[in-house]
């Protein structure tokens, strides 16, 4: 379904500390109630309001105005969705590539894992390894800025690849051979070139890109793919 | 013929409690059960993610917590209307909570010897705040949503607006909801039903809370002839960043931050010598209040808001950086300050609202097949006012309790079928009356008018000729010609939902000043300079609105007491 695209301008009063979602709110509370826009808390936490703003992947709320070289910001729905209307597109398949790669904690013992009286055990250099791939919101800017979307829409996406090595690094988890199955593939990790277009627009330091190259490091060694037959990392004992 | 879906179960909100009680129904009656969540944002997006301080849990006898101290701390928090028998309940089924979030990946914050650690929190006598750095409501978002796709059987249908529920002589059969990507509306048939849909802040533009947070679910149960209880008690939390209203937890004054006036003077020591600033927070911002209006505060010169300071200098680079991290992005980028070199501008800031959807201990309403749970429901826990790290935690033993007690009557239950008729005069209601609606008024000028009101009418201090003139200038508002919709398009139209969530703000605010109106004491959150003490001969008891023709009408319920007397409380 293509429709024709242009781009609306409208002029909105500056005020001091305005990011780029409080405009866009002000277009559309005083000139046009039909500008379509998805946001909440606007404060970068629930990741609702990605678009592009003046050619790049950002949060909407938080980009202050004053932060932008020119009066005129042009903003767009984010590259990489398909659209809905105006700046709101379809999350559909990227919600779908997240569930692929099995995001969540992965126990041998399900009973255990329901009944739990007490905690596991884990220091705070085990929280470390993988609490910065934990922050990710969700908000698709990585999808959106990674090249390697714009030619091969079935790449599982950095999103989703550094969801997958957030769960392989948490020390709790016993489900690595599982995820590694699902992204060592023509479409997951070894589709990446290396752009870090990912890592530079999230906006809460994630960095899908090394968590990629750690995924691929991690796959190299997994039991029966290396030739030289060493042993594999203890991580993949789980 | 309008579209209609079965469920088992239907949930509406998919906050840490919807999300929870999901989990929980979908891992009940051998994961047999069908459960649609129904929200009006994409599933991960609830406001739940940005809380950021703990969730309240006793998960050290060893080192000398109890359940009686948290027991006793939630109930003298609450300024003695919580219902004791509840929290006893919800006090011994926290420890269990936590360590299944813990179990499901939750990257709790941990000490030396590897066990979850916990802080220092407003109101409590022991360290009892479970954290994950200051993003504790993300994190356990993160963990519940990202659980919640192991299980088929729980179907999202994300943003799809919930209009109304379908009640059929007092029983639960289902919910009309408007599919906002395509603009069609639809009838959901289900034997059990969950409004899980947060708070009501956006009633005042001074608030924490994200833009979502709308009184919508209320509305829903309101309009099916559920009582909202205690809706006049609304927590504002002591400091909010100005001018954008965003929080800064109270983990930072846990950590060692101290609220200062415009002399320099850590203030709190002459209102809660004791606790100081980690008083309950009702306590302190009443105090913040007090300085402002005595000529302490400082003026922003910007925003022309007044305010004082939270200096976090004495917390340390080094821990501001470990535990606290969240909340210097947020001051360096919405204020431009590092927290580390400078104190924070703050002001109290509506943050939380302890009334809602009356339940009993097992969550369940006083419609048939009909559960809430989380902030949009009122047990009650927090009675007059919630101490900080409850509300996540109150999230998820009731989002358990909801989902197990809607599984569990599912299972036995029959479906039936919604009548037809009563689904076309909700799709008329909306399309006609609404949608192509009449109007000459900005709808998005109304909202602000309607936030304007409560800000200055119902804040931390009120009284009986505010309340009343807040009431008359409400009901006007109200009959003006609003109700109308500019855009006519069917995909993604939030034109139409906005002015659909304005109508329930309209309600619910009529609400919280009708209940405050009628309550003639302070207490808790509630604080009338008419009348400045807390009335336990006349007013220890829960206010219960009910719909009626002409507006709210007011019943009482009385407060449960098990084995802890009302006293005076101080900090």
């Amino acid at each position: 379904m293509k429709s024709s695209r242009s781009y609306q301008e409208f002029d909105v009063p500056y005020e001091a500390g305005m990011t780029v979602l409080s405009a866009l709110l002000h277009a559309k509370e005083y000139s046009d109630h039909s500008i379509a826009i998805r946001y909440s808390c606007r404060m970068a936490s629930c990741g609702s309001c990605g678009m592009m703003i003046n050619g790049v992947p950002r949060l909407a709320c938080y980009t202050q105005v004053a932060e932008l070289p020119e009066a005129t910001i042009t903003v767009g729905p984010l590259d990489h969705y398909p659209l809905v209307r105006d700046l709101v597109t379809s999350f559909d398949g990227f919600f779908d590539k997240h569930r692929s790669v099995a995001p969540f904690l992965i126990r041998k013992d399900a009973i255990e894992q329901a009944t739990a009286t007490s905690e596991f055990a884990q220091s705070s250099r085990e929280l470390d390894e993988f609490l910065q791939f934990s922050y990710c919101i969700k908000c698709g800017l990585c999808n959106a800025a990674c090249p390697t979307m714009t030619n091969d829409p079935a790449f599982i996406g950095p999103q989703a690849l550094g969801q997958a090595y957030r769960y392989i690094a948490d020390s709790r988890d016993e489900g690595a051979m599982q995820r590694l199955g699902a992204v060592d593939s023509r479409h997951g990790i070894w589709r990446c070139h290396f752009a870090g277009s990912c890592s530079f627009v999230c906006p809460k330091g994630v960095d899908p890109a090394l968590a990629i190259q750690k995924l691929r490091w991690l796959t190299a060694s997994k039991p029966g793919s290396n030739k030289a037959g060493t042993k594999p990392l203890p991580i993949l004992t789980k | 013929m309008v579209e209609t879906m079965t469920f088992d179960i239907a949930i509406v909100g998919s906050g840490i409690a919807g999300l929870r009680a999901a989990i929980e129904a979908a891992q009940s009656a051998n994961g047999k059960l069908s459960i649609a969540v129904i929200t009006k944002v994409q599933a991960m997006r609830s406001h739940s993610v940005s809380a950021e301080g703990g969730t309240a849990a006793v998960l050290y006898p060893d080192k000398g917590d109890t359940f009686e101290s948290h027991i006793y701390d939630t109930i003298k928090g609450s300024d003695f209307l919580a219902d004791q028998d509840a929290v006893e309940f919800f006090v011994r089924a926290m420890p269990a909570e936590i360590y299944r979030l813990e179990h499901w990946g939750m990257p709790w914050s941990r000490i030396e010897d590897g066990r979850i650690a916990q802080r220092n929190f407003g109101g409590y006598n022991f360290p009892r705040a479970t954290f994950a750095a200051d993003r504790v409501g993300f994190f356990e978002m993160q963990t519940l949503y990202d659980t919640t796709r192991k299980f088929d059987n729980i179907q999202f249908f994300q943003e799809w607006f919930a209009t109304s529920l379908i009640v059929d002589h007092g029983i639960f059969r289902g919910l009309t909801a408007i599919d906002m990507k395509t603009g069609s509306f639809h009838a959901f048939q289900a034997k059990a039903g969950i409004i899980a849909t947060g708070g009501a802040g956006r009633l005042y533009r001074f608030a924490t809370y994200g833009y979502s947070s709308t009184p919508d679910g209320l509305s829903l149960a309101y309009h099916a002839g559920a009582p909202i209880e205690d809706m006049e008690f609304v927590q504002f939390h002591p400091t909010g960043l100005i001018p954008s209203g965003i929080l800064i937890t109270e983990g930072a004054r846990g950590d060692g931050a101290i609220l200062l006036n415009n002399k320099g003077d850590r203030f709190m020591k002459k209102y809660a010598p004791e606790k100081l600033d980690l008083a309950s927070r009702d306590v302190v911002s009443r105090a913040i209040m007090t300085e402002i209006n005595e000529g302490r505060g400082l003026r922003d010169e910007v925003s022309g808001m007044d305010h004082v300071l939270l200096d976090l200098r004495p917390v340390g680079a080094e821990k501001i950086k470990a535990n606290l991290s969240g909340i210097r992005e947020i001051a360096i980028k919405f204020k431009g300050i590092d927290p580390i070199d400078e104190p924070l501008p703050v002001r109290p800031v509506c943050h939380y609202t302890m009334g809602g959807i009356r339940t009993n201990v097992k969550a369940e309403t006083q419609i048939a097949g009909l559960w809430s749970a989380g902030e949009a429901a009122c047990v009650s826990i927090n009675g007059a006012n919630r101490l900080g790290a409850n509300s996540t935690a109150e999230c998820l033993v009731f989002g358990a309790q909801s989902g197990a007690g809607a599984a569990s009557y599912a299972s036995g239950q029959a479906s039936h079928a919604p009548d037809q008729q009563v689904v076309e005069a909700e799709e008329k209601r909306l399309f006609d009356e609404i949608l192509h609606g009449s109007g000459s008024e900005n709808p998005y000028e109304a909202r602000t008018q309607v936030q304007t009101i409560m800000d200055t009418y119902a804040y931390v201090y009120r009284d009986g000729p505010g309340l009343t003139e807040g009431l008359k200038q409400l009901r006007t508002l109200h009959n003006t010609a609003f109700r109308h919709v500019d855009d006519q398009a069917k995909e993604y139209n939030s034109n139409f939902t906005d002015v659909l969530e304005l109508e329930s703000m309209f309600e619910v605010a009529e609400i919280v000043l009708a209940g405050g109106l009628a309550r003639t004491e302070s207490r808790g959150a509630h604080s009338r300079t008419d009348y400045p003490k807390r009335d336990d001969n006349k007013w220890l008891k829960h206010t219960l609105a009910y719909r009626d023709a002409e507006g709210p009408r007011i019943e009482y319920a009385p407060v449960t007491i098990t084995k802890y007397t009302p006293a005076e409380r101080h900090y």
